[in-house]
């Protein structure tokens, strides 16, 4: 009995037969390999193809058959020294893995709810959809293929507009060539120095305001002359003190911001 | 005057060599100074479809406007002209295109769990390319995945008014669940 579930492994059994050679129309041809790819648009479809082959519904999947023609495929393609996808490859193992599952003995898998081909069965039927509507698409017809779009020559545009464009005359042309040679020259480096605004130095300031006062609202902390670049800095200082747990930042509805300090730390 | 708003529709269908919209139209005219109502200009294309009526022309509404085509009875006549055939679309791209058009806003990955296959990058150049599709955005998940939809150039290569117009989607071949587990063995 057990003997025989092996022999059936080995020697594929169709319709009954045994088969001992590949079927024919499992032979591809030599350097064929663009053929295959252009064949099949990825292992799901090849999958579709052995099922349809054998005529029988998704559902009806024989994972055990599936898994050995897949198999001879793929080495087939090996054996043509084909660079495999890896896509193909992974559902190879996906194959032999519900395979191995599926062979095991049937308690085991009792507990298991659901039927370990239901996930493929799935993926296939959902690939099967769109395959068949892609197909459906295809044959829409296209432009530039089935029909083409009609136009007509636009004609001369007129003479008037395109006139004045062209009225240069000698004397304009000397004159912007002497303007482009004076122009002065601009490729003079520059160093431009910045002043430096120490955000450190500002948490200490900050720190020394807070020391005279509990609350102070974050705009009295500016000092004009120093502008977006002051903002930035007492904001940076604010939330590196406020980071630290040394003050709070509050804003209420007036959307303005005070700067608390948090004493007692 | 009827007549003035016929012909100058028919010029710029000729001329436009796209898809061209009936505000479009109207807003040409009226800056050349004839100033038109939009469902004149509409009647305009109606009388231009009589007139076309067993000529090799046709007036057709696709999602970008209306244009001036050729009729398919002599596609073949101007594949022969062209010598070179439109390129030839593989299955893998036309089923990433199809993907696209019903899960829209997709990704790759989500091209990727139908088809069970990497989207090559080729392909999607190759889509963006035409002009058959077009970023929308990013899924707001890690790695911030690239959304891509349809474009109007994908429904006007195809004739096409609307993403409604494609073939329905296929249902799911339904069946008992427990016929599936009776299966299994």
């Amino acid at each position: 009995m057990q003997h025989n579930s092996l022999a059936q492994l080995e020697i594929p059994v169709v319709m009954g037969n045994h088969l001992e050679e590949l079927p024919d129309d499992l032979f591809i041809p030599p350097n064929a390999l663009e053929i295959f790819l252009e064949t099949f648009s990825g292992p799901l479809d090849l999958l579709l193809y052995l099922i349809r082959k054998d005529d029988i519904d998704i559902l009806d999947l024989d994972i055990s058959k599936i898994t050995d023609q897949y198999l001879e495929y793929i080495e087939l393609m090996d054996s043509l020294k084909f660079e495999l996808a890896a896509d193909y490859l992974v559902m190879a193992a996906t194959l032999a893995e519900i395979k191995s599952r599926l062979m095991l003995p049937k308690e085991s898998f009792e507990d298991e709810e659901e039927d370990p081909r239901a996930a493929l069965i799935k993926r296939l039927q959902e690939y099967k959809r769109f395959k068949t509507v892609s197909e459906k698409i295809a044959i829409l017809p296209r432009v530039d293929r089935d029909f083409f779009i009609a136009s007509a020559k636009v004609p001369k545009l007129q003479e008037s507009l395109l006139k004045e464009e062209s009225e240069i005359n000698i004397t304009d042309l000397f004159t912007s060539v002497v303007e482009v040679l004076n122009r002065p020259n601009y490729k003079n480096s520059h160093l431009i120095d910045f002043e430096e605004l120490s955000t450190k130095e500002r948490i200490q300031i900050l720190l020394d305001i807070l020391n005279n006062k509990n609350i102070i609202s974050f705009s009295k902390t500016l000092r004009k002359p120093e502008g977006k670049k002051g903002v930035v800095v007492t904001l940076l200082a604010s939330l590196e003190l406020a980071k630290d747990g040394y003050i709070e930042l509050i804003q209420n509805k007036s959307e303005e911001l005070f700067i608390k300090s948090v004493r007692g730390i | 005057m009827e007549h003035k708003v016929i012909n100058s529709v028919e010029a710029l269908l000729f001329g436009s060599g796209r898809p061209i919209r009936l505000s479009e139209i109207k807003s040409i005219l009226e800056n050349t100074g004839l100033s038109v109502e939009l469902s004149e200009i509409k009647r305009a294309i109606n009388d231009l479809e009589m007139r076309y009526e067993g000529t090799s022309l046709k007036v057709t509404e696709v999602a970008s406007g209306y244009r001036l085509q050729i009729k398919e009875d002599h596609g073949h006549i101007l594949s022969a002209l062209w010598n070179e055939k439109a390129p030839r679309v593989s299955k893998a791209l036309m089923e990433t295109i199809s993907i696209i058009a019903y899960k829209q806003p997709v990704t790759r990955g989500d091209i990727e769990d139908i088809r069970g296959i990497t989207v090559s990058t080729r392909i999607i150049r190759s889509l963006l390319e035409r002009n058959w599709i077009k970023v929308s955005g990013y899924r707001d998940v890690p790695g911030r995945p690239t959304l891509y939809v349809t474009t109007k150039d994908f429904l006007n290569d195809l004739n096409l008014k609307s993403i409604s117009e494609l073939p329905e989607l296929p249902e799911i071949e339904e069946n008992e669940e427990k016929d599936i587990l009776s299966q299994a063995i």
